[in-house]
């Protein structure tokens, strides 16, 4: 078997989440060849062919020119697969890869089973596997779920790609997101709120637990999204990674990108009604509980 | 006038606990709460928002599924929608992005809307293609994950939300397709006079057997919860002494 990976290059620097393609590509025990808009000062560590076209001409985000590039690619290598990250970059590019070379699309891979691609359902409440029926398969592959075990070696065969092509949309570059009021990276303790707070007014209880723990409080993106927080007290993927040594997840379900941000803390402790919650997964201690009655309860217990 | 479209999908509530069906292709439907698609919130909100912005504008809601998606049709047009289609498909579950995307284009292609909105993913299948599929098949440009959208005299300047919470400044012409991701606005509630008003808006029925669908890309080989892998100690039982419980543990940890 053969794939094409798609790596990702952004604001000037070639994106890590490329050995997490190398890695999937490793476990299918397929030939890889890899295709990157980007620079010759940032190359992979990868043992193969890799076409490159200069960022310069292509720019970081021009999907109808990239679309373009990828399907001359495609046409030399014939792979049976093309492989990206599930990414602002991946999500936007694989259907328009995908319709042109008139593959199937799995969007999101958690795992390859019984040689099928599993892919999330319900926020990853349920895996669907998939059989694929189309000769090519465009894959975009979740953050984190192909970790490679060893750090990536080799040198690349640089094939260096024309750029031609117009695009329909124009690109003017990045925001930076916007400082906040807390640095959560520097939390010893955090108190984080999911959508099972249910409203607003609760949130003070989560303030409260986390004063009696002398922490910062924190919150989910359906919290953020609702405006009942700051974005700057957001955790997960769109918002901060944080490590501290305690973290209290209270009433959230535990979707991917919220495990994102908050996976390498110390000690997760889940207050979740719902004992299946995916939070569970990555949780020391799970209470199953209604935070609304255990959260007051449990910042009496500490204050004695 | 100009035209304006939103794609809606109606999807079980997350929160919901989920069962695997009899023939393991998807989840059990029978007792779940139905809604509108998150993400698809948005995209009704900004519609509803270009068409007032506009001041005559007009705005159709199309969702392909079974006959209780018109309940979720019907939020949308008392969000302020003006009229709603609803592509009747008992199958449309099973379907893949394509065949979804194919439908809704050969819906818009003999139209003439000026702007396509749609969620940038669902979040029962959570593929993110429907949306970009739509505008591919069109031929028109699509704008992806946009969390800002400002349109003026058929320019679109909008940012896209990117990993890390940056942005990435994007603009195009219309017509045009946008993918909204959440925090976009905020969806507004319909309030009873809108409900009431919803309620004499049209709302048509648009079979799916007279759509020529192309081949199913992908089929369902196995459906199931994921693998347990956590080792998480449970507590549970009486609050109080839950509490205590999870206060000794906290403490011995700090």
């Amino acid at each position: 078997m053969k794939t094409l990976l798609i790596a990702e290059y952004r604001e000037g620097k070639l994106l890590d989440s490329y050995t997490e393609l190398i890695a999937f590509s490793e476990k299918l025990g397929a030939q890889a060849s890899m295709f990157v808009v980007g620079s010759r000062e940032q190359l992979p560590a990868f043992a193969g062919r890799l076409y490159l076209a200069d960022v310069k001409a292509a720019t970081e985000f021009n999907p109808a020119v990239h679309k373009q590039l990828i399907c001359e690619v495609a046409a030399k290598e014939q792979p049976q697969m093309i492989v990206l990250p599930h990414s602002s970059y991946g999500w936007d590019l694989a259907p328009r890869l995908a319709l042109a070379l008139k593959a199937a699309q799995v969007s999101e891979i958690v795992d390859v089973r019984d040689g099928q691609l599993v892919v999330p359902v319900c926020n990853g409440k349920l895996q669907r596997q998939v059989d694929v029926q189309t000769e090519l398969t465009v894959a975009t592959l979740q953050a984190g779920a192909f970790p490679l075990k060893e750090a990536p070696a080799g040198t690349p065969e640089i094939i260096d790609l024309a750029v031609t092509g117009s695009s329909d949309l124009t690109f003017s570059g990045y925001e930076a997101a916007a400082a906040g009021e807390v640095d959560l990276g520097k939390a010893r303790v955090i108190v984080s709120a999911g959508r099972g707070i249910g409203k607003p007014e609760n949130l003070e209880m989560i303030k409260g637990l986390a004063k009696a723990l002398k922490g910062e409080y924190a919150a989910s993106r359906p919290v953020v999204d609702a405006g009942w927080a700051d974005h700057s007290r957001q955790v997960g993927t769109t918002g901060q990674t944080v490590a501290p040594k305690l973290y209290v997840a209270c009433g959230i379900s535990g979707a991917i990108q919220h495990l994102a941000g908050m996976k390498k803390s110390d000690f997760v402790v889940a207050i979740n009604s719902d004992k299946d919650a995916p939070i569970g997964e990555v949780a020391d201690v799970l209470a199953v509980a209604d935070l609304k009655q255990l959260v007051p309860a449990l910042t009496e217990k500490l204050q004695a | 006038m100009k035209k304006l479209l939103v794609c809606i999908k109606q999807v079980p509530d997350m929160e919901s606990r989920f069962k695997v069906n009899t023939d393991g292709t998807w989840y059990e439907e029978t007792d779940l709460a139905w809604r509108m698609n998150e993400y698809d919130e948005y995209a009704v909100e900004q519609a509803v928002q270009l068409k007032e912005q506009l001041g005559e504008a007009e705005l159709t809601v199309l969702c392909i599924g079974p006959d209780r998606v018109k309940e979720t049709i019907k939020k949308a047009l008392a969000m302020g929608a003006d009229r709603g289609v609803h592509m009747t498909d008992n199958e449309s579950h099973l379907r893949d992005p394509l065949a979804i995307a194919s439908m809704i284009a050969d819906f818009a292609r003999q139209q003439d809307f000026e702007l396509i909105f749609t969620g940038m993913q669902s979040q029962d299948r959570g593929s993110a293609q429907v949306g970009v599929l739509v505008a591919e098949l069109l031929g028109i440009p699509a704008l992806t994950t946009l969390v800002e959208f400002a349109y003026d005299q058929g320019t679109i300047t909008a940012k896209r939300e990117l990993e890390g919470g940056s942005r990435a400044l994007v603009s195009c012409s219309t017509p045009a397709l946008v993918t909204c991701q959440l925090g976009l606005n905020r969806p507004r509630y319909p309030t009873l006079p809108n409900i009431m008003k919803a309620k004499k808006k049209e709302l048509a029925s648009l079979p799916v057997t007279d759509l020529k669908l192309p081949p199913a890309q992908l089929k369902t080989a196995a459906m199931a919860p994921p693998p347990k892998r956590g080792s998480a100690r449970i507590l549970e039982g009486d609050t109080g002494d839950v509490a205590a419980q999870l206060a000794a543990v906290i403490k011995e940890k700090m």
